[in-house]
């Protein structure tokens, strides 16, 4: 599972309300949701993000709401991927289950500058940091977890599964 | 082999043997709960996996409280496909309207959670019924989506830090400031993927509405869950709520903790937690020259009966500053049922408040007050990161009813003592 991009960066502790602001929370469409991604940390954020850039965040990204429009949100943006110090634990459940992946690197994240050009390879466990040269490891993406993401999230996956009759304890 | 609170009632609801923290296991849960931000994405998860009937409609709960009465359009018709879903599925616990409160102050109450259960809910404050010893977390719509289909969910046991709370408990001090001191001593990240276990005489001695307000914002330190043993206090709550014949439940001694956090709160003042996030906590009397222009009093932290005594023990016979809307939301309909009793609306108006209907409006800046350009608020609820309230140019200061009442009487952050 690879992937490259632009890296745009926020900052520590950043919040499901500065994701996506409650008052937005009344669709759960990806296009008008990605249009006011991380509005409510700067008005028009969104606008600047070209589709496949990736995120590089600092320590418990996500945190507050269980809000799953937050995900959605960023994946509706164009973004691609999360590169973080740490994530939140709600939002790590929820970006996985709405097809968005994350990387979670500790220290290296602050490293990342804003327009860093990145490539990742997340079951590979690397990053490369095709800017400043440096290359970042972080633990691989388990097969089942690709798997997740690959079929656009659990629903997909699971439907998946269910067509194939592959429950658990069956082998694939 | 001794165990923590935490793995215990998870123990209690899965086949998979415990024998270590991180371990995956497989729960039976006890409770599904949405509400009307939620149940729409949960259920078009739910109708996308294929799945056809909920697997106990007595065991969900949607909660049409967020932005309740609706605000628009939009809102109105998250309720629609919400409610469709429960006539569909003969849903026993859809609640909207005047049948409705907020969720984690209805559903205690209600005795639809209780000791030693396991709830998951699209909300992230579900971890709420820690409070009364339930294993209780948030997830998204989709992982509910699941639990609504097969009753079940996985999870990670997590490792517990024990939080002993020790001293003389002061007069004006709440379960509120108690939470908010524990958020800024080991920040809104210091719980992460674990349990908080809360004990010591402090807690030993504090009223159940107080553990549920301090269960609420385990959250706020990115814990998984908040938990308070069963004790006397719990088992007399629940039994006046509807839930009796609770068995006391505790750690075991000699319980595996990851760390122990040790609070002393002798002498202490009320806290607030200044913008923007809620390990940013003070003592009261250290804010100066805070003018606010708006109070909220209620919440699924703070909008039970006990929260509104204490504001209206410092606001009779007095009045709001008249630069401030002070609004106060008894969070369930029997809550406001007891204020009219008892004659707390009474003092509210008299002094001046906005009393409102039970919803989470103000509290995620949904509606029925919203913060303007500049504008700041003391708020007994549970964030206060930037623009959660309003106007990404707002400000919003956390803190227990008592400070929240005094402050619009003086019309600046203010606790009891500054009045």
């Amino acid at each position: 599972m690879n992937h490259k991009g632009t890296a745009r960066k926020v900052g520590d502790h950043i919040d499901t309300d500065a994701i996506i602001p409650a008052r937005f929370l009344v669709t759960s469409d990806p296009k008008i949701l990605g249009e006011q991604c991380f509005s409510g940390l700067e008005p028009n954020w969104a606008q600047r993000v070209k589709t496949g850039d990736i995120l590089a965040a600092g320590r418990n990204f996500g945190c507050g709401s269980s809000r799953e429009h937050a995900p959605i949100a960023i994946l509706g943006a164009g973004l691609r991927a999360v590169v973080a110090h740490s994530f939140a634990r709600i939002f790590y459940r929820n970006a996985f289950n709405t097809g968005l992946l994350l990387l979670e690197v500790g220290d290296a994240a602050h490293s990342i500058q804003d327009g860093d050009t990145l490539e990742i390879d997340a079951t590979g466990g690397r990053i490369r940091n095709l800017t400043s040269g440096a290359e970042i490891s972080c633990p691989p993406l388990p097969d089942h977890m690709a798997g997740i993401l690959a079929a656009g999230g659990l629903v997909g996956y699971v439907g998946q599964r269910l067509k194939k009759g592959n429950r658990v304890g069956e082998t694939s | 082999m001794p165990q923590t609170l935490a793995q215990k009632i998870l123990q209690s609801h899965s086949d998979d043997a415990i024998t270590a923290d991180g371990q995956i296991i497989r729960c039976r849960v006890s409770l599904v709960l949405a509400n009307d931000i939620t149940a729409p994405l949960s259920i078009q998860s739910f109708n996308e996996m294929g799945a056809t009937r909920v697997f106990d409609n007595n065991k969900i709960a949607l909660l049409m409280d967020h932005f309740t009465p609706q605000k628009d359009i939009a809102s109105a018709n998250q309720v629609l496909i919400s409610r469709k879903f429960a006539k569909e599925q003969n849903i026993t616990h859809y609640y909207e309207g005047g049948n409705c409160g907020v969720e984690h102050a209805f559903l205690p109450e209600q005795g639809l959670v209780g000791p030693g259960d396991l709830v998951v809910g699209a909300d992230s404050h579900t971890c709420t019924y820690g409070g009364i010893g339930a294993f209780a977390t948030g997830m998204g719509s989709t992982d509910i989506a699941g639990a609504m289909a097969l009753g079940e969910t996985w999870l990670k046991v997590p490792p517990t830090i024990r939080v002993n709370i020790t001293g003389v408990m002061p007069k004006w001090l709440r379960g509120k400031d108690l939470m908010l001191l524990l958020i800024g001593k080991i920040g809104v990240d210091g719980g992460l993927y674990r349990a908080l276990e809360f004990g010591g005489p402090v807690i030993d001695a504090l009223p159940v509405e107080g553990r549920l307000t301090m269960a609420n914002m385990a959250i706020e330190a990115g814990a998984k869950v908040g938990l308070f043993a069963v004790d006397a206090l719990t088992r007399d709550y629940c039994a006046e709520h509807g839930r009796p014949g609770a068995r006391a439940l505790a750690a075991d001694p000699g319980a595996p903790y990851e760390q122990a956090v040790n609070l002393d709160i002798t002498d202490q003042e009320p806290v607030v937690a200044c913008p923007h996030i809620p390990s940013n906590v003070k003592p009261v009397s250290e804010v100066k020259n805070a003018a606010i222009q708006q109070v909220i009093i209620g919440s699924c932290t703070n909008g039970r009966f006990s929260d509104m005594r204490d504001a209206a023990e410092v606001l009779r016979g007095r009045k709001v500053d008249k630069n401030v809307r002070c609004i106060v939301l008894p969070a369930t309909p029997a809550v406001w049922k007891q204020c009219l009793r008892e004659g707390l609306m009474d003092v509210f108006m008299d002094a001046g408040c906005i009393v409102g209907p039970a919803t989470c409006g103000p509290c995620l800046g949904g509606h029925m007050g919203i913060l303007g350009d500049g504008e700041r608020a003391v708020a007994t609820t549970n964030r206060n990161f930037k623009g959660r309230m309003g106007s990404l140019d707002s400000e919003v200061y956390l803190a227990s009813p008592v400070v929240a009442a005094a402050s619009a009487i003086a019309g600046h952050v203010a606790g009891p003592a500054q009045i």
